[in-house]
């Protein structure tokens, strides 16, 4: 099949959106001319013109109570908030206003928004441009949260928000938008609030999320080589979260180790370790559950020190081979 | 052709001042019918409150009247307002249905939120009202979505936003005014100047003496007017709701006015003296727009005391539809949290 990058793929995801549906339209700072800070939104201005690839001024708040008036009154935005981290500053809209009208309003209004919110670390962009906030707004009832780790991903979950009634905040980790994959030409979706199974093992689960998810694929094919079956699932959706097919896997494999690269305190792992331990695949447990996740700490420059503060796939292995010698 | 009767009144109304020559009958006695409705509405959530039947607070905007319906006179029904925490004003002179607004302070299934809302959330999305809110400058950069979706979807409606004194030093208030400007966007941004925020004066909050003053920095027309002075109100809105509709942009007016009740119930009015409370309730916006009427003949003591009654009796009635209605069901407890 014919391969995308990443970026090119949320590229080609707008594009068809924008080309059915003359109420979508993207926004946010410098995704016009400039082709958007990651270059996702490349030349969609050329082909859609500055009335539907809009730039904004520096004004998140301001332009995340855009994206709010417009899809309350018909219409749907596709938000880029430039780094997730400057979402700290459209906090009021997204928590107060996006994530509550419907409810507020006794379901009589409908919030259909898309927020694109590019993180993650690796980037050497220190610790206001690295952060991985997905888990705060996924405490937010009324959002949905997805992170996509793959193009084929990318495109069809985009594309699912796109026809989801509800906001949905999309996390793309910035080293994701390079990485190629195979993406089919035409506009499919990929359904929000499911789980991929991404390798098929019997002695462990590890459950990754967005750039961790691929890390483990790739421990896990090293395990494979010292004898340890694990299997991988990618979360895809962390709100509503696909807890059936964690809970499956368990209750095959016994163990489970989470990988996410936000901060581990309070974060996505704690949550689902809950969810095991308040269920019955508690049972199904032979060992304690493993968390791996972002140093307790704001990301630092230096490289190394970068690399040090959040899971790598040298982690995953030694977890994984961990919480194969507990019986 | 205007018939011989038309004209006389035409020509009887030449010594009035243009804003009110520019009201005919009908238009004035709606404008009075919703100040009074407004009033009556307030008073009887205050006295609700005091027997129990409201729970949470309630922001009164008894004495802004006029403000608000001035504002909403020159609207269509089409059009759109975003209101505020102190919006039950909002909510009527958009045409709200004032039973349905009580149902929700009463927490009924039969309000305009289900129950869900209460008085800081009040919406009638159907009739263009687009939501109160808990937050001060919530609803200023929502304004500007609106504003550019009407653009969008080039429909020609206009979107009005309410904010207060105490709002315009919200970074909202900046963002929301640049990109309305930039964008040239049918927004019409009402300050209601109520000279305080919860306790704190403009005076000491704010940099310059009046919130229009700002408009010039977003290269918008800013004009300060007394906004306890309806025709006046509604001629300076139709204005700028006409210059919003026509495609030319944004108008930021500046009512001034005062609340003549506390901040909210748990007021005690520790931060202003009770002249200065007399002082506005001596000029009260319904009081004032009758006299005015009466002393140009437009209407007789016997219709606007018909106008006033009228509005008490549909007050009482919407009083008795939300005590007569159910409560949400507990079963429904977490509904519309999500669309489907
Ligand atoms: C963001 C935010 N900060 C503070 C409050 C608490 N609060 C509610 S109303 C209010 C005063 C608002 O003043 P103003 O905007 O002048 O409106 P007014 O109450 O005078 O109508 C305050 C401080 C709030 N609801 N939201
Ligand atoms: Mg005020």
């Amino acid at each position: 099949m014919r391969e995308l990058s990443y970026a090119e793929a949320i590229r080609e995801a707008l594009g068809q959106a924008m080309e059915a549906d003359e109420r979508v339209f993207l926004f946010g700072e410098d995704v016009g001319v400039y082709g958007g800070a990651f270059g996702v939104s490349g030349d969609l201005v050329h082909r859609f013109g500055t009335e539907r690839v809009i730039d904004t001024p520096i004004s998140e708040l301001g332009i995340a109570g855009v994206a709010v008036g417009a899809a309350i009154t018909g219409m749907r935005p596709v938000l880029e908030i430039q780094f997730s981290d400057f979402v700290t500053l459209a906090m009021e809209q997204i928590v107060n206003q996006a994530a509550k009208i419907r409810f507020m309003f006794g379901g009589k209004a409908t919030v259909p928004m898309v927020v694109r919110l590019p993180g993650g670390s690796g980037t050497g962009a220190a610790a206001q441009h690295s952060q991985s906030l997905e888990a705060w707004f996924a405490h937010v009832p009324g959002l949905k949260v997805i992170q996509p780790a793959t193009p084929h991903d990318a495109k069809g979950m985009l594309l699912a928000a796109l026809d989801d009634p509800n906001p949905v905040l999309i996390f793309e980790h910035k080293l994701l938008y390079k990485t190629k994959g195979p993406v089919p030409a035409e506009a499919y979706r990929v359904p929000i609030g499911k789980a991929a199974i991404r390798r098929e093992g019997t002695d462990l689960t590890i459950v990754g999320t967005s750039l961790m998810s691929l890390k483990a694929e790739a421990a896990a094919a090293r395990l494979a080589e010292e004898g340890i079956s694990a299997e991988v699932i990618d979360l895809r959706t962390i709100r509503p979260i696909d807890f059936d097919t964690v809970a499956a896997s368990v209750r095959k494999t016994g163990r489970l180790l989470v990988v996410y690269e936000g901060v581990k305190t309070m974060g996505i792992g704690a949550e689902i370790s809950a969810m095991i331990a308040e269920s019955d695949v508690f049972d199904f447990l032979d060992a304690p559950i493993l968390r791996l996740g972002g140093a307790d700490m704001p990301l630092p420059y230096n490289p190394q020190l970068e690399k040090a503060a959040v899971p790598q796939e040298d982690d995953i292995v030694a977890a994984a081979r961990r919480l194969k010698r507990e019986e | 052709m205007a018939t011989g009767e038309a004209k006389a009144a035409r020509s009887e109304r030449a010594n009035q001042r243009p804003e009110l020559a520019a009201l005919d009958d009908a238009t004035l006695r709606e404008a009075l019918r919703r100040m009074h409705l407004i009033r009556k509405f307030e008073e009887e959530a205050e006295n609700s409150y005091m027997r129990g039947l409201i729970h949470g607070t309630m922001h009164l905007s008894i004495g802004q009247e006029a403000s608000a319906v001035g504002t909403c006179l020159p609207l269509e029904p089409q059009d759109y307002i975003l209101s505020t925490h102190r919006g039950h004003g909002h909510c009527i002179a958009k045409g709200a249905q004032p039973g349905m607004m009580f149902a929700e302070f009463f927490g009924k299934e039969t309000g305009y939120c289900r129950g869900r809302g209460g008085s800081m959330h009040i919406a009638d999305v159907e009739g263009g009202n687009l939501g109160a809110n808990g937050i001060v400058g919530g609803g200023l950069p929502i304004a500007a979505g609106v504003g550019l979706s009407i653009k969008m979807q080039k429909n020609g409606r206009v979107c009005i936003v309410f904010f207060g004194d105490g709002a315009s030093n919200e970074g909202a208030f900046h963002e929301a005014l640049n990109m309305a400007s930039i964008w040239k966007l049918p927004v019409v941004f009402v300050c209601e100047n109520n000279h305080y925020g919860m306790s704190m004066a403009i005076e000491r909050a704010s940099a310059v003496p009046n919130v229009a003053d700002r408009a010039p920095a977003y290269a918008m027309p800013g004009i300060t007017i007394d906004g306890n002075d309806l025709p006046l109100v509604a001629a300076t809105a139709g204005e700028a709701i006409a210059r919003a509709r026509s495609g030319g942009g944004p108008t930021l007016i500046e009512c001034k006015t005062y609340r003549i009740r506390g901040h909210s119930k748990s007021d005690r009015n520790l931060y202003r003296t009770k002249e200065e409370i007399d002082l506005w309730r001596s000029r009260c916006p319904i009081v004032r727009l009758e006299e005015e009427l009466l002393g140009h003949d437009r209407f007789d003591r016997q219709a606007l005391d018909a106008i006033e009654a009228a509005a008490a009796a549909e007050i009482a009635e919407a009083i008795e539809f939300a005590k007569a209605s159910p409560d949400p069901d507990i079963s429904e407890l977490t509904r519309d949290v999500y669309a489907n």
